[in-house]
């Protein structure tokens, strides 16, 4: 029953999602919006992390900046083929999958945990970040691209379809894509959570000494989840670098890193739409506030993180879902009530809903 | 000629790991007691900075601003922050560190509103020390000193004060604490003043070194959040092996290559270490020092 009433929420969530990045491009241009739903899409990888398996990873944007790095790198060394970009979207994909597997692997074998693998994280952002902001210069070449240093590497080719005559995905059509690979990865995530690996994952998020007693290797799983969402932090990198056309050290910043776990903690921990619209909500209120300089940027963004924490722990999404739950069951209630079905097990059962 | 040479080089050892030190005992302070990490120290450090320059600028005397203003200025904020903040959340680690990372940005974005988006620094008091042919700055040789005083005093304080002793009581259990009639709210909060007071101390020391930024926060809490993990749960031993040991790498990988390799390779080396000994060097080695 209880499972069933959570599915329908999330079906509701998800249509409203959809129905707002269908219409939203009516409103707004849809240059804009492709980076917010890129936004949304690292938010996620986020929270699938920390809400699924309660591991809380301070440098998803390493990630994000080293899927970005890997995609400018093979879009420029693979320039002129057809299948060129989607290639190296793909190598893209499996180099910051396998970095993160490797990372993962290194932290949770090694029985790494809490405080110190934030510290981990954020130190492995660092590194990229500094790397990234020295390697200027002509000893830093991957086969045809300079690393450039602190300006970044510009003018790699942005994502081609290799059709009848060849079909760059920018604009409106990135947008699309955007979105449906977002609204993919939303779905994924759901399903993911309802599998047995999903559950096992949540075990270990409870309890990980009564998950390992019952036979579940917590090594093996969080390794496992680690690289999945590195995987979806680095497919938000590549979108990033087809939508930015450039990639800077900026990617790794700790202030990207913040952001990220900004949106998922005041979006909502624990359930999938809650990211993405805090990524949505927080990132609109960001562009809207670049327009006047009465107040910088970081105090609001700080301010928010601040307020969330102390005051709305939960996230908004869960704290809203916490508030409208009587109603939708008091509702039920009355349903059953004037049709007769309420027996004397009532309040049982309301307990139950 | 060779033993000044070496003199030289031994002294910008010294002030690579005492500058580690000075910058993360703040952060050591309040980690090592009340297992709270601030990630504002940065902001806290920072500010402290601008405390001295704005008191040298209204005409105090620059050893009063460093040493006296700018450690009450930030005992009194860290004070507020701990009133406003912390308390709220003691015993939820992550969210403590969630919201002090949400005050840096607050702090940092109004530092930047009140002294602007521009590099400034305190004119250097010290002039130079001269050592056979070499010239090293005076003031990096103060910078150690005080350090060395610093580390010193503090162990004394912990080690043979009636007010050490309820710290590091506090530290072990906060219940006792309780049941022998002290408030370990109290002891919590003047802990976190005196951590304030020493960032305050730090950013002031080290303003006439570095220019100010109000960015520049972000460094020094990397630097102090890497060295105190890496040291583990003694606030001093672990502070000052942490801090020796990433002073030696980077100096020494910095003399080989270039500074960035320096950073580069303290970064790694935490790394390692952290996989070595997930509970930093004292929960392996020096166990139960202060």
């Amino acid at each position: 029953m209880r499972a069933l009433h959570a599915n329908i929420g999330w079906w509701f969530g998800f249509a409203l999602v959809t129905l707002a990045l269908l219409f939203a491009p009516m409103f707004w241009g849809s240059f804009h919006l492709t980076l917010l739903v890129i936004q949304g899409l690292l938010a996620l990888s986020l929270g699938l992390l920390w809400g699924q398996a309660g591991i809380l990873c301070f440098g998803q944007s390493a990630f994000y900046g080293l899927g970005a790095y890997a995609y400018a790198v093979a879009a420029m060394n693979l320039q002129g083929h057809p299948w060129g970009t989607l290639a190296a979207v793909f190598i893209a994909l499996l180099v910051t999958a396998s970095f993160a597997a490797a990372l993962g692997a290194m932290m949770f074998y090694g029985r790494v945990s809490d405080v110190y693998l934030g510290v981990i994280t954020l130190v492995v952002t660092l590194l990229f970040n500094k790397f990234m902001n020295a390697a200027a210069g002509s000893a830093y070449v991957i086969g045809q691209a300079h690393l450039g240093g602190f300006n970044g590497i510009p003018g790699f080719p942005p994502l081609a379809l290799p059709l009848s005559e060849s079909f760059e995905v920018t604009g409106d059509a990135l947008y699309a894509l955007c979105c449906v690979l977002l609204l993919l990865a939303l779905a994924g995530c759901h399903w993911l959570g309802q599998t047995h690996w999903g559950r096992a994952l949540a075990g270990v998020r409870e309890n990980e000494l009564r998950a390992q007693l019952l036979g579940y290797d917590p090594r093996r799983l969080k390794t496992g989840i680690f690289a999945l969402s590195g995987l979806l932090a680095g497919l938000a990198g590549v979108l990033y670098a087809c939508w930015a056309e450039i990639v800077t050290p900026g990617l790794f910043s700790l202030k990207q890193a913040a952001e990220v776990i900004i949106w998922v903690i005041a979006g909502g921990l624990g359930t999938w739409i809650g990211p993405v619209v805090g990524a949505f909500a927080l990132g609109g209120l960001k562009s809207a506030l670049a327009t006047q300089t009465l107040i910088d940027n970081t105090v609001i963004m700080g301010a928010v993180l601040v307020a969330v924490v102390l005051l709305l722990p939960r996230g908004v999404v869960p704290s809203l879902q916490r508030w409208l739950q009587p109603l939708g069951s008091r509702a039920r209630w009355r349903l059953r009530w004037m049709r007769g079905e309420v027996t004397a097990n009532v309040a049982k059962d309301s307990h139950h809903d | 000629m060779v033993l000044d040479h070496l003199l030289v080089n031994l002294l910008d050892l010294a002030y690579a790991i005492a500058t580690l030190c000075l910058l993360s005992s703040g952060l050591a302070l309040i980690f090592g007691l009340m297992r709270i990490i601030n990630l504002a120290h940065g902001e806290f450090i920072v500010l402290g900075g601008y405390v001295t320059l704005a008191a040298t600028q209204a005409g105090v005397p620059i050893w009063w601003a460093i040493f006296v203003l700018a450690p009450l200025a930030l005992a009194l904020f860290g004070g507020l922050v701990e009133w406003a903040i912390i308390r709220h959340l003691y015993g939820r680690m992550m969210d403590t560190m969630l919201a002090t990372w949400g005050l840096s940005m607050l702090m940092s974005g109004a530092l930047v509103t009140v002294f602007g988006n521009t590099t400034t620094g305190v004119t250097n008091p010290l002039g130079a020390l001269v050592i056979g042919p070499f010239q090293v700055g005076g003031y990096s040789v103060l910078v150690i000193g005080v350090t060395a005083l610093l580390m010193l005093l503090a162990y004394l304080t912990l080690r043979h004060t009636r007010a050490g002793m309820v710290v590091r009581a506090a530290m072990q259990s906060p219940q006792v604490v309780a049941a022998l009639g002290y408030n370990p709210r109290t002891v919590y909060r003047r802990t976190f003043m005196a951590g304030a007071a020493l960032s305050g101390l730090a950013g002031g020391l080290m303003a006439p070194l570095i220019g100010l930024t109000p960015a520049s926060g972000g460094q020094f809490i990397a630097k102090s959040f890497i060295t105190i993990i890496s040291g583990g749960a003694s606030v001093l031993t672990g502070t000052l092996s942490a801090s020796a040991l990433f002073g030696l790498v980077s100096k020494a990988v910095e003399w080989l290559t270039t500074p960035v390799w320096g950073e580069l390779a303290l970064l790694l080396v935490a790394i390692v270490l952290l996989r070595l000994m997930p509970q930093g060097i004292t929960g392996r080695y020096f166990k139960g020092q202060v």
